[in-house]
């Protein structure tokens, strides 16, 4: 070829030149700064803006961060050896580990139980959470774990939580048996067989009451971190089946129960969770037969479990409203009968739908659980504002408590939701 | 030949009130009818029982007595010998008060970063969804709390301006932003007669003429634009129906202004935002806003490109596409979710509570249910008034849905 | 984990229903457990120290009641209660009885429906505020930022007091001490207002209380007691004659040390019908004949409990003031035990 070229008319090129890199200007990452931070004078603004404030925060917190002091005993102690220089007093946080934690009354030489439970709730999750990576053995772990949860976490003979299970169990075995008959038939007596279980359990756990018994904790020492766990672990559970049946019975064609499921669902949606806190707090206890009590805990849980079913349960209807027609239609046609076309047809579809929905709730009543606080129960947020920052050590520490509420509560809400967007794109079978 | 028999003659038999769908419903219905009023009359019962136990009554009439209490915020007159029943209507004033500040500022902040956040530009975007991520994801009682801790611990409190070389001083002499609050310098007539509350309504009265006559050019520009094809340059009437009347009110008033003073404990004059309404407001409308951000950006994400293209092929430029073509249809998307926004920030205002704000739940919920023992009675209509509310409101979004419904064809 | 809660709930149902309200007593001896409101953290009336244990002169009446009733100081429950949720626990049954300084007043005693069983300290509200804003009267807090406790009877004496003395003040309400704590410390309030010994107990919590001065103006009555529910008035007996015990059993020279003697008989009749070895007073009760002795072993007589809590020995340091003996100049003054 460079023959040829020599030969060519001198000023004319026949051949390609070799191909230059594009201008500085334009590739690597001049062009990304260019195209993404400055690409017009109201964007260069706002960069600029954002890169002062940026640059503001980290000023302030990081040398906060770096200088702090992780085992001073006091809060002047801390002030003393930081002498005027920036940081921050975290001993705080090591010192009052625990508590943060587990409150300030669950026993010490305990703290395995919780934690343990802690870690054994990830694997019982598991298999609901990714069903198509875990055996679906695991399965099985999940439905011992609540029992086992609940003789770790409040202790006491092992022989109630067995019972209890065993009563699921009968009444399981007779909801098969007499399923086939009918179903409302076959779930009044899993009820009643279970019910005629748990009666006799009772006895039996009283006379047992050593059998492996583990030093029992009454829910009243339960506090800090844990509690939020509890609390809303506990509600968020016990609050599908029952949104479930709270959606079913608003869709459904029979006045009498879909006003019921309306007025309930209504008013628990209309009125703030703070309020059923202050039920729960002053004046569940009048509704309650006379001489009876129940722990403060337990009432905090039914009111929380009440405010969040009916929540999910808009979140299922909502499910429920979006599936077409014609799914009903055809689980008439097969000839299923109510319960069986809800089961088999309707209910996987309108729970996949609305699954978003139910983990927004989840997070949003996991979030709401501080609220307890507020009626002097000492959860992570009472812990800080009541025996923490009234004691005369850490009077005055605002920000490496507050900060460290933050990083517990952000991590769990934040992976939940990042959990449900990944879900949803999982289970999205429609092209669009 | 066959002959049709007659269908045998249907005789009611028990069995079917279960196995019969035609009457199954109904002994469903009757089922939970009866357990429903067994139940309400079994809690009923214990209560009459606990109550009587208790030597108790259930009363209202507690809410015509002096209450004996101060509140700090009132917006309407009250002292502590007024009854509970006017310390209750101060409390639903200060939760109204906090509840369409925190909404109009949740909505400017949301609207905001939602844009913000489908920005091109990298570095903002980015900002708009850790500010969004974050918010979200922390629960609104401790953004409350920390806003708070920020005034309790880091703004000067009143003893801090005081003496000859005090650590803190007014900003730019006029604004003091102590830790019980912000002092703000307060606009005031002069001359006697609009020294009520007439000089404000005269204020008001200009502002709503000048929105009329604003009205009135934009017509009669359009009208000029139909005939001549040329709009006529407007902004300076506008400019003028706005300042020359206010202008000329405020020195006929003699507009001055109410500089805040430090007296004795506290600053004195002004209008005084106290830190419990501050941080309650502004951690409520940070809270809410981070969704409200969401709702946006998904309402703009819901309008399908083809929109965008098909106007932008039409000619128009991208401010008028924004305008014209998907704010309508996103405002369609974005507006239920946001007045569900609104409303879960009308009653996560409840938490007032927490800093010590006396609203509804600090007052009639708080004080005088503790004052007076009425505790069934006070959560009652607490619960009431909440409903009302949220009733109300959800009744003005189902009004606006069936208005915007989509016309199918 | 919704069969936990259903579990939860048979057991927690099984273990605190109990048949019949008005029997007080029997509850308790079937529970063997004494349930007993007190504040969620006051230092010196009640607080729970570093591992869990509930300390304080409150604390120490719900020990001797337990102590007479049960045999076992230590067999009480401690219910944290906030001045919300304090009548509410003890209405419905959760607690059997209240000893949260709570003041006695006309419409708690008659209209709430309790019975206030005696007096176990005579306070009055006071006011504290740091040295360096150099007030020394109450009438010069024209225009102050005052923290006060919702809920208590502080806060309508405060504004009972503001008005007679026609001077002006922003409340500040908060729910419980703890959190009127770093409001007060941060300078988000000028005046902490609560009961006298409640302010002492604040201040010795403080990091430098010498910073701050307790005026002179004690501007209401606060006589602060243990409660029972109306209606029970075997259960109320109890309460107020083991109050009554601790109270004489110091003006009888009976303490913790020597009763173990005395106990024995003595010349003074009044002290063996007191200690259960003359007379059947116990019996009387419902309770054992040494049921004084039991009450007064646990923690000691009234100054015993005084000095060891609140005295002026310890970080709080009141005075006897008012709550000394009546034959010392006080207001003690235990009925006779006949």
């Amino acid at each position: 070829m460079s023959d040829q070229q020599a030969q060519s008319v001198a000023f004319v090129r026949d051949t390609m030149l070799p191909q230059e890199a594009p201008p500085a200007s334009q590739t690597g990452p001049v062009k990304w700064v260019r195209d993404n931070l400055f690409p017009d004078v109201f964007n260069a603004v706002l960069t600029l803006i954002a890169l002062f404030f940026i640059y503001k925060i980290l000023a302030g917190f990081l040398p906060w961060l770096m200088g702090g002091l992780w085992t001073t005993a006091s809060l002047a102690e801390c002030r003393e050896i930081l002498d005027g220089a920036t940081g921050g007093c975290f001993s705080v946080l090591t010192e009052r580990w625990n508590q943060l934690l587990f409150g300030f009354k669950y026993p010490p030489d305990q703290y395995w139980r919780p934690t343990l439970a802690f870690v054994m709730l990830f694997v019982a999750a598991a298999p609901l959470l990714f069903a198509m990576y875990v055996p679906s053995k695991v399965l099985y772990f999940t439905a011992l774990y609540p029992f086992i949860a609940f003789w770790l976490i409040w202790g006491g003979t092992i022989v109630v939580p067995l019972v209890a299970l065993l009563g699921f169990i009968v009444g399981y075995m007779a909801f098969k048996k007499v399923e086939a008959a009918s179903f409302a038939g076959a779930l009044g007596a899993a009820i009643v067989s279970a019910a005629v279980v748990w009666f006799v359990g009772g006895f039996l756990s009283d006379a047992m009451s050593g059998v492996l018994a583990l030093p029992e904790v009454p829910s009243r020492d339960m506090g800090g971190f844990m509690l939020n766990f509890i609390l809303g672990v506990v509600c968020v559970s016990l609050s599908l089946p029952i949104g479930i049946l709270l959606a079913l019975g608003r869709q459904s064609d029979m006045p009498i129960i879909k006003w019921i499921c309306v007025v309930f669902i209504e008013f628990i949606r209309g009125v703030p969770l703070i309020t059923l806190l202050f039920v729960a707090n002053v004046v569940l206890a009048y509704f309650l037969p006379p001489g009876t009590t129940f722990d403060l805990i337990l009432r905090v849980i039914i009111m929380i479990t009440m405010f969040s079913s009916a929540y999910i349960a808009e979140v299922i209807r909502g499910g429920l409203a979006a599936l077409p027609k014609g799914q009903y239609e055809a689980a008439d046609s097969l000839g299923l009968d109510y319960a069986q076309s809800m089961r088999l047809i309707i209910m996987p579809q309108a729970l996949k739908i609305s699954i978003p929905g139910i983990v927004n709730v989840a997070v949003g009543l996991f979030k709401d659980t501080t609220l307890v606080s507020v009626i002097s129960m000492f959860d992570l947020v009472g812990m800080i504002r009541g025996p923490i920052l009234a004691s005369t050590e850490w009077n005055g520490v605002y920000w490496e408590l507050w900060g460290f509420a933050i990083l517990m509560f952000f991590p769990v809400c934040y992976g939940i939701s990042q959990y449900s967007q990944w879900l949803e794109r999982k289970l999205a079978t429609d092209h669009r | 030949m066959s002959t049709l028999s007659d269908p045998p003659v249907e005789s009611f038999r028990p069995s079917q009130l279960i196995n019969d769908t035609r009457y199954r419903s109904y002994t469903f219905q009757v089922i939970a009818l009866i357990c429903l009023v067994g139940l309400f009359g079994y809690l009923l019962s214990n209560l009459f029982q606990n109550l009587a136990d208790a030597g108790l009554n259930i009363s209202y009439e507690f809410l015509a007595e002096p209450a004996g209490y101060d509140i700090n915020q009132r917006l309407i007159e009250y002292q502590s010998q007024s009854t509970h029943l006017r310390a209750s209507i101060v409390g639903v004033l200060n939760t109204l008060l906090v509840a369409v500040v925190g909404c109009v500022l949740a909505t400017i902040i949301g609207v905001v970063v939602g844009v913000l956040r489908l920005s091109k530009n990298w570095l903002i975007s980015k900002v708009m969804s850790i500010y969004v991520e974050i918010f979200r994801n922390v629960p609104v009682l401790i953004w409350i709390l920390i806003v708070m801790a920020v005034f309790v611990a880091v703004l000067p409190q009143p003893r801090d301006f005081r003496g000859e070389n005090a650590e803190a001083s007014m900003f730019l002499d006029l604004f003091a932003f102590t830790g019980r609050g912000f002092n703000l310098p307060m606009p005031y007539f002069t001359a006697e007669w609009a020294s009520g509350g007439t000089g404000w309504l005269v204020v008001i009265a200009l502002i709503v003429a000048a929105i009329f006559g604003t009205r009135m050019i934009g017509t009669r520009a359009t009208a000029q634009q139909e005939a001549t094809g040329v709009r006529p340059k407007t902004w300076q009437f506008t400019l003028g129906i706005w300042v020359v009347p206010m202008l000329i009110a405020f020195v006929v008033m003699g507009l001055a202004w109410e500089i805040p003073e430090l007296k004795g404990f506290n600053f004195k004059g002004g209008i005084f935002a106290r830190n419990s309404f501050i941080a309650l407001t502004l951690a409520l409308s940070i809270y809410t806003a981070a969704f409200i951000a969401e709702n946006v950006r998904a309402g703009i994400l819901a309008i399908s490109k083809g929109q965008t293209e098909a106007a932008a092929s039409l000619g128009l430029r991208p401010r008028r596409i924004m305008n014209l073509v998907i704010l309508p249809q996103a405002l369609r998307v974005i507006i239920p979710p946001l007045i569900s926004q609104y409303l879960n920030l009308t009653k996560n205002s409840s938490l007032a509570i927490a800093v010590g704000y006396m609203d509804l739940t600090g007052t009639l919920g708080g004080i005088t249910l503790n004052q007076t023992g009425r505790a069934i009675e006070c959560v009652l209509l607490l619960m009431l008034f909440y409903l009302t509310i949220s009733l109300a409101i959800s009744g003005i979004m189902n009004v606006y849905n069936n208005s915007v419904k989509l016309k199918e064809r | 984990m919704k069969k936990t809660v259903i579990l939860g709930a048979l057991t927690v149902a099984g273990l605190t229903a109990t048949a019949a309200a008005a029997a007080t007593l029997d509850d308790v001896k079937a529970r063997g457990k004494l349930n007993c409101g007190v504040t969620t953290g006051l230092v010196g009336f009640a607080a729970p120290d570093a591992n869990g244990e509930w300390d304080g002169f409150d604390v120490g009446v719900c020990r001797a009641v337990a102590a007479a009733v049960l045999g076992d100081a230590s067999a009480v429950e401690f219910v944290p209660t906030t001045g919300k949720t304090r009548f509410t626990a003890l209405a419905s049954g959760e607690i059997d009885m209240l000893a949260r300084n709570t003041t006695w007043t006309f419409s708690r005693d008659v209209d709430l429906k309790f019975e206030f069983v005696g007096i176990n300290y005579y306070d009055g509200q006071g006011f504290m505020v740091p040295k360096e804003l150099g007030v020394s009267s109450a009438k010069e807090l024209d225009g102050a930022t005052v923290c006060i406790q919702t809920g208590t009877t502080t806060e309508l004496n405060l504004a009972d007091f503001f008005r007679a003395n026609n001077i002006s003040y922003e409340p500040v309400p908060i729910e419980t001490n703890a959190e009127a704590q770093p409001l007060y410390l941060e300078g988000a309030c000028d005046v902490y207002t609560t009961d006298a010994s409640g302010l002492a107990a604040t201040r010795a919590a403080f990091e430098d209380p010498s910073a701050h001065v307790v005026l002179p103006e004690i501007i209401s009555k606060e006589p602060l007691g243990p409660l029972v529910r109306h209606g029970d008035h075997e259960w109320g007996d109890i309460v107020r004659w083991t109050l009554n015990a601790l109270i004489a059993a110091e003006e009888l020279g009976v303490t913790a040390a020597n009763i173990g003697e005395m106990s024995g008989g003595t010349d003074n009749p009044e002290i063996n019908r007191l200690l259960g070895s003359e007379g059947n007073l116990g019996e009387m009760l419902g309770l054992d004949a040494d049921w004084a002795m039991k009450a007064i072993s646990a923690g000691g007589n009234y100054a015993e409990l005084f000095e060891a809590n609140i005295g002026e020995s310890t970080a709080i340091g009141l005075s006897r003031g008012l709550n000394a003996q009546w034959t010392d100049g006080g207001l003690l003054y235990s009925p006779p035990f006949r």
